[in-house]
């Protein structure tokens, strides 16, 4: 039977990898870690999962751990945060380009300096051209569901690429929400044991890693391409039959008052909790605003969110990471890039906010809908990217 | 895929020889056999030989490392 438990954002990470029946952890134990691997090497000693826990000295060799451990047909799973995904940057590109199907929870924090530790996307915006499918997630309930998705997605023998779970640090990864968790039968006959086709084996040798020069290496990397092109199809399978189990529908965006709306806001994790609350409000008063929330960020859904504006005047895209130099923040240049290729023509606002913890609160995301809408009647922008709450 | 090769042991196939710019020759009259430049060969590149150690030049890169080590100056290295 399903039963609703009180998890932190973390702690419904850990129930879910648990769950998986994951075969191999490693992860470097101190801060920037979180309390998803804190929990599952208490599930380890207390010998409620068949793993192996490894503790290593660092983040690149937790990375390294877990690549080595995927090659052997493995199941694994790790987590990190901030300067800790920083330093895995290096075996972040070695996981995909290797094809293993690692899945990590990212409790999204800003990087130094000055010295932050607080919520924002910096972390894996800096990694996003890593090859991994990225996957954020708006609350507890939203975690713990796609982590267990994403062993699937990743595991898919299409697809054998890495799955990072994105939930925003501290707002998500400390607090304490009511989640519906499945029974670990569900869980077990959703997640089958894995199959790995070429698997580290003494028996059969066989070489990974070596070297690809100029004539074959960007070959490889076309085949990464097409495999993350290929995702979305398994994702969306994947969500299917999630649902069946679960009751819980996902997909690739997730969509608030899009059939109507002349004015919305795309962002990421849980600001669309409060997007979504202000959008509540806001239609109340007869104003057809609108979210669009993207549960997979990589592969970037460019078909869905064209899609998705159909009926918009006017959009305002939300990053909580800076681009330092750049035209606009990361998020907002793939939605204009896309826009702009589908000849879809739209005043677009872009917002930097939230940068190294700051709240957000409603009334400044009722003034981003306050300002698009009024784009959507002028049809003018005046400032293209602007730093909300922040003193200047 | 992932550039993962099934075939074990190809990297004997793939002769890197050619990389050298200087190459070591072993002087058999001053050779001892003490085999230290064996040992301390990083790419497996010198075969123990019958009275003297010889060099596979198929796979020595030409780094000096045996000429460095050599005790008795049996091994200099001359321009390719």
């Amino acid at each position: 039977m399903p039963q609703v438990l009180g998890l932190t954002g973390d702690e419904a990470v850990a129930y879910a990898a648990k769950q998986s029946d994951v075969d191999v952890v490693a992860a470097y134990p101190i801060t920037p870690q979180t309390i998803m691997v804190e929990l599952f090497s208490e599930y380890v000693a207390n010998g409620e999962v068949h793993a192996e826990f490894v503790c290593v000295e660092s983040e690149h060799s937790a990375m390294s751990a877990c690549v080595g451990a995927s090659l052997t047909g493995a199941r694994v799973f790790t987590a990190t945060s901030s300067q800790g995904l920083a330093l895995m940057h290096e075996m972040l590109y070695i996981a995909s380009g290797l094809r293993c199907p690692i899945v990590m929870g990212v409790a999204n924090r800003a990087l130094s300096a000055p010295i932050n530790i607080h919520g924002d996307h910096s972390d894996m915006m800096g990694s996003r051209d890593c090859g991994w499918i990225q996957i954020y997630a708006e609350n507890a309930q939203e975690a713990y569901d796609w982590v267990i998705q994403a062993f699937r997605i990743a595991e898919d023998p299409e697809v054998r690429l890495p799955v990072a779970v994105n939930l925003d640090g501290f707002i998500l990864s400390h607090c304490m929400e009511g989640a519906t968790v499945l029974d670990d039968e569900a869980v077990k006959r959703f997640l089958p044991h894995r199959k790995a086709k070429y698997p580290l084996d003494p028996e059969k040798p066989l070489t990974i890693g070596a070297l690809a020069l100029p004539d074959y290496y960007y070959e490889f990397k076309l085949q990464q391409e097409d495999a993350i092109r290929k995702a979305p199809e398994k994702i969306r399978e994947t969500n299917r039959e999630y649902e069946e189990i679960s009751g819980r529908r996902y997909g690739i965006l997730d969509l608030y008052g899009m059939e109507d709306a002349e004015a919305a806001v795309v962002c990421l994790g849980s600001t669309g909790g409060t997007a979504r609350a202000v959008a509540r409000a806001l239609r109340k008063e007869g104003r057809k605003v609108g979210i669009i929330k993207p549960w997979v960020y990589r592969p970037f859904p460019a078909r869905e969110i064209v899609k998705a504006t159909g009926n918009l005047k006017a959009l305002a895209v939300m990053d909580r990471a800076c681009s330092f130099g750049a035209p606009y923040g990361a998020l907002c240049s793939d939605v204009v890039s896309i826009l702009k290729q589908q000849r879809r023509d739209l005043p677009v606002l872009n917002y930097v906010y939230g940068l190294g913890g700051r709240d957000t609160r409603p009334s400044e995301i009722r003034a981003v809908f306050d300002e698009t809408l009024k784009a959507a009647d002028t049809g003018i922008v005046e400032e293209p990217l602007r730093f909300l709450e922040v003193r200047e | 895929m992932a550039g993962i090769i099934l075939e074990p042991g190809s990297s004997v196939k793939y002769k890197t020889g050619d990389w050298r710019t200087f190459r070591p020759v072993v002087d058999p009259e001053k050779c001892t056999h003490c085999l230290l430049c064996w040992i301390f060969c990083p790419d497996i590149a010198i075969r123990r030989g019958e009275k003297v150690a010889e060099i596979d030049y198929n796979f020595c890169k030409g780094c000096g490392i045996c000429a460095s080590e050599c005790p008795v100056k049996a091994i200099t290295m001359e321009e390719e």
